[in-house]
Order: C-alpha cells, then structure tokens, then sequence
C-alpha cells in the first residue's frame, strides 16, 4: 500500500510499503476513505519529537471502511462504515472506566519511555512517535487500528466523510476546551490561535453559551473565518500594540472569563519574549514556546479558566505562575478524550449544528502529502486545512 | 532460610536506614579501596588536571569502600539486603495498580503455567506438584537456565512467597502482595525479588546499563500482568508495516 513516511526534518515521503495486518485480538484492520494532516503533525515534520524513526508513518485524523477484524473484535464487521479516534484506548483500566479515554494505561508498548520523560504514559496514539507507541498512522491506504470495538465508531451512509472525518481529533478537540471553560451565561471566551482547532473552540464556545468569543491570530483569512463561523470578535495581534491591553479594553478591564490556548508549543509573537523564547528553543534550551500561554494567563480575569488544548512536549520558560495564582486562576489541559465526544458531536453534525468541513481550505492526494505538509507549514495559500484521499490518480 | 521467607516482614529493616544502606558487596569495596588508593598516588605524582580528576576518583572510590554506598547504584536502584545468615543480595521491589479484584489476580498468579505470557525471558513453566514448579528461561547466547522453585508461603487472595530450590543456577527469593486498593481502584500488586547475581553489585549495575537487570525486567513483566489481566492482550507494534 501507499504510505506517508516521516524521514526527518521537513522530509516527509509517500512510499510503498506492507500492508498491515491483524496482530491483537481487539485489532481491525480499515481501508482509509479519507485523511487529514493534522497541526499537530507539524511539530514531528518540524522535528521538534526526537522519538520519530526514519519510515514512521504519520497520521492521526482518518476514517475509512473496515475490511478486517481480530477474533475478539466483536462490536465491528467487514464493510462497517467508521470513524477513528487518534488515541487509542483499551476500555478497561481505571482511565477509561472514568471516560479519561486518552489516558489509558494499556495501549502504549513503549510506556516506559514515556515514563522516563513524564513520569506515567498515556495512551498509545496512531502516528504521533515512539514515544507514544510508534503505532503506524492513518496517512496511509490501509490502517490496523488496536481495541477497535472501544475506539472505532459506526457513522451513518448519509453523512458525508468530510463531515465526519473531524470527529477523528480537532472537532472534539476544540469542543473539550470550550467545555473545559465551564462556561456561564455572560462568559467571554478568548481563544488564542485560529487554526483548525481554534475555528472548532471557537464555534464550541459559542455553541455552550459564550455570550462573546474574541478570536487571536495573525493571519486575516483565518481571522476572517473565526468572524464568518464563529460569530467572533477579532484581534491581529500584529497591528496591535499589546494583546492582553486589547483584550481588557473589550472587557471592560476585566479580562475574558476563560481563555483557551489552540496554539501550544510553537507559539509566534512579536514582543522581546516572544524572541526570546525562539532563541532558546533553537538551542535546544527550551523544548517549547510558550507565548500564547503567557498572554492567556495574564489576560484572564480573577478566578477564570485557562484551557489549553494547543500541544506541549517538556519544559517552558518564565510562566507567570505568581500572576496565576494571585489570580486564582484553574487549568485546564491535555489530550482530548475523543471517546468521550464523538456520538455527541456526530448528532450536532446530523443536526447542522455545526458543518466540520467548513475548515476544509484544500482537498489533494496522499501523493501530494509532501508538498501539503510544505504549504501547511508555511500557511501558502491561505492552507486552513489538508484533506488527502487516498486511490485517487 | 525458609524461615525467612516463610515471615517476609524479616525482610523489611526496621530502622529506617534502607536509603543510605550499603549497596556495594563486601569483595567489590575491597577492590574499589586498593583501587581507589592507587589511583590516589597515581594521581598525585602526575599533577595536572588529569592527575587531580584521578586522585577525585580515587576518593570517590575509597568512599565507596568505607561506607559500601555507592550513590550512582541507588541512583539505579540497587539496593543490597543482608540476611541473618550475613549473605548478601541484590533486593527489588516493584508496585502496580490492576484494574481488577485481588482473588482474579491470586488465581492467575498461582497458576505458575501463566508466566511465559507475561515474563518474556521465560520458555516454560511447568508444575512438578501442588508447590513445586520447573521452569526454563532464556540466557545470554542462546543457552537455555533451568531451576525448580517452590512456593512457601501462601495466603489466598493476599500473598505468595516462592523460593529457588538447592541447587538452582538461579538462586532467588519472591514474594507478591495482593491488597485492596482504596475506592474502586482494583488492587495494588507489589512484588518482591532477591536474588544472588553472578558478579556481585556490580554486575547488576552493569547488566541494568544494557537493560537486563531483574529489576526492569520485572517491571515490564509485572506491566505485561496488568496488560493481561485488564485487556487480555499486550499492546504491540511488532509486524506492523513502516517505510525503509
């Protein structure tokens, strides 16, 4: 089958490979009808994640028909039409039992590494590193997606996959940080990022009630989106002279009640920090960069929420901690827990709620992975979102 | 010696000292004191920055000898027990939390045929009577270890307490504990092993370096326990496709 493989840095490449086959008994095997690259994937084409090996195959967000299945995989069956969740979790331990879905404990093979750096493993994910299991990913013809029963989900046949792909990651993704704000009639929602993420909180925060969003980015056509979809306020942080000053002045001094950072670990910015902190990390003496966390913490308002779904990998630089607990702020951060959302989310799509492929700014080849990872990563184009759809010539 | 095992809290010190308790064997102190001396004069009569970094080792190593703690061992873990007989051993202590009840857990642990699945040096287990068991593992350059052990102690649902028999190549000491967790948490599994390595303290340190120390060994043979007894299946990627 066709495959996209990570190389190195900035080296990603369609190759042919083996086709994957049943090895666990929960397993099932799914012939990709769509994928997706992932923001997140930018940070391993980056080469920001030093457990990817030459040849992995990347991929979280993907969704296809099943044309396999283990002998205790009892809840599928051949030409079952599904969707799949980028973490993968067992249903049994004490995480899952508690709907902590991406924390299972029995799904990483190689817990122990990530024990070496976070002190306790999460779940395994499809194409995200060794470090998280080195499971081959969903940018590809073919997946073995493991304890398949727990994760994969049956969508209906009149539900088009572009609407229902999403529900694979950044959909829910956005919808937990919205949720993670515990949003009061009246609440103000910053959300810090106008990426595929961002546009979902933003819609999610909305949709729970907010009565204002206020969206942050750099990029007009992004910012343009969060206003047509989301109904948001906007900020171009370049043509501003402080962000946190903005947002208290469309606060009425407050500050927004909950603030949600869909940016995460490669955070721009213009001010002397924000140089700071790319000087560091390309040393290699910080891992991640913090920008957008800092601002979120100094803009939210006393005893306000700060939501974190934009990804961290290690150690961060100069976080106003006094600011936070002065502040009394909560956090709230983590891998989604898909599992938890999906059915939820698929009834706000069958409903029109929310349309996910709104997002969607190009629809291209798994042939064209290498040259999609290139223009998302530059944001050409105006590239929001990348779709492959694998057997296409 | 049964005696011992047959009461395990004979193996828990009671002072308190355990952290800063000597974990460098008696034959390895005396060769890091000669050593540790030579490298002292060695060091003094070359001068420089290479004779003091020598002459800081050789304090090191004497310190090693006068106190038996080496702080990078305990830094790895390592941990030396001293019985009533005054023999020394290498101690490990690993705890788990299982998703499930204690007398599920009890069950599959007795049947010592399980532990192939789940310790993956082993070849076979297999049940010489109602306590004695034969099993065969791997050992370095294809060879095969065998030994017998035999169950000691037992309490349902709580505890084992096995030992190698006379004779073993393999000579250790084990105890698992089944207790309750709080709430609706399964069971803390805590397992401990003793055994005799072949090079001393320092050969255990040595084998940890490479990752075959009994220590790690067990604790990714307790982690593949609880894989099993949760999901029925150990978590893979071996066989899956990937680019050249």
């Amino acid at each position: 089958m066709k495959a996209v493989c990570w190389y190195g840095t900035r080296d990603v490449r369609v190759e042919t490979v083996p086709d994957p086959k049943i090895i666990n008994p929960h397993d099932a095997i799914i012939k990709t009808s769509l994928t997706a690259i992932c923001g997140s994937d930018l940070h391993l084409y980056g080469g920001y994640n030093p457990s990817m090996q030459a040849g992995d195959i990347l991929g979280h967000e993907f969704m296809g028909e099943v044309v396999e299945v283990g002998r205790e995989t009892k809840a599928l069956k051949p030409g079952d039409r599904v969707v799949v969740p980028f973490a993968i979790a067992c249903g049994r331990c004490f995480y899952c039992t508690r709907q902590l879905w991406s924390l299972c404990d029995n799904t990483n093979p190689n817990a122990w590494m990530a024990e070496e750096l976070y002190e306790d493993t999460t779940a395994g994910l499809f194409g995200y590193s060794h470090l998280f299991g080195g499971y081959a990913g969903g940018q590809a013809e073919y997946v073995r997606v493991p304890f398949a029963d727990v994760g994969a989900m049956i969508v209906p046949a009149d539900v088009p996959d572009e609407h229902v792909l999403f529900l694979s990651d950044i959909l829910p993704t956005g919808y937990m940080a919205a949720e993670n704000c515990g949003i009061q009639p009246g609440d103000t929602v910053a959300v810090w990022g106008c990426g595929p993420v961002g546009q979902f909180a933003i819609q999610s925060a909305a949709m729970l009630g907010a009565s204002r969003v206020i969206a942050i980015d750099r990029f007009p056509d992004r910012l343009e989106k969060a206003r047509r979809f989301g109904h948001a306020d906007t900020v171009n942080y370049l043509e501003v002279d402080d962000v946190v000053d903005a947002l208290r002045e469309m606060t009425g001094g407050r500050g927004p009640d909950a603030c949600i950072d869909a940016v995460g670990m490669e955070a721009h910015g213009t001010t002397l920090a924000a140089w700071y902190d790319h000087v560091k990390q390309t040393m290699w003496l910080e891992s991640d960069r913090p920008i957008a966390l800092r601002e979120a913490i100094q803009a939210c308002r006393k005893g306000g929420t700060v939501s974190i779904p934009g990804v961290y990998s290690g150690l961060i630089d100069k976080i106003p901690f006094g600011t936070a607990f002065s502040k009394g702020l909560t956090f709230k951060m983590g891998q989604t827990h898909v599992h938890r959302y999906m059915r939820l989310l698929l009834e706000r799509v069958q409903s029109g709620a929310i349309d996910p492929s709104c997002i969607i700014t190009h629809r291209l080849r798994l042939d064209d992975a290498p040259h999609a990872y290139q223009m998302f990563l530059e944001k050409e184009d105006g590239c929001l979102k990348v779709v492959l759809k694998p057997g296409t010539a | 010696m049964r005696a011992r095992v047959m009461e395990p809290e004979i193996w828990r010190k009671s002072d308190g000292k355990r952290a800063v308790a000597p974990n460098v064997d008696d034959r390895e102190r005396w060769i890091s004191g000669a050593a540790g001396a030579g490298m002292i004069l060695y060091g003094a009569g070359r001068r420089g920055i290479t004779g003091l970094g020598l002459a800081l080792l050789g304090v090191g190593l004497l310190y090693q000898t006068a106190t038996g703690h080496n702080p990078l061992y305990s830094a790895m873990g390592i941990r030396l027990t001293r019985t009533t007989s005054g023999r020394q051993r290498i101690e490990v202590i690993k705890s788990m939390t299982i998703n499930r009840p204690p007398d599920e857990l009890y069950r599959y642990w007795r049947d010592v045929r399980n532990f192939p699945r789940f310790m993956t040096h082993l070849e076979s287990v297999s049940m010489l009577d109602e306590k004695r068991s034969h099993w065969k593992a791997k050992g370095p350059a294809g060879m095969t270890v065998e030994w017998d052990a035999e169950i000691v102690n037992e309490k349902e649902n709580a505890l084992i307490a096995w030992e190698s028999c006379e004779g073993s190549d393999v000579q250790h000491w084990g105890v698992i504990r089944f207790v309750p967790a709080p709430g609706d948490r399964g069971t803390e599994v805590t397992v401990e092993l003793e055994y005799r390595p072949v090079a001393g303290s320092f050969g255990a340190a040595v084998a940890k370096l490479f990752g075959e120390e009994p220590g790690q060994q067990l604790e990714e043979d307790l982690r593949r326990f609880k894989y099993i007894m949760e999901t029925g299946e150990v978590p893979t990627t071996t066989g899956q496709p990937r680019g050249r």
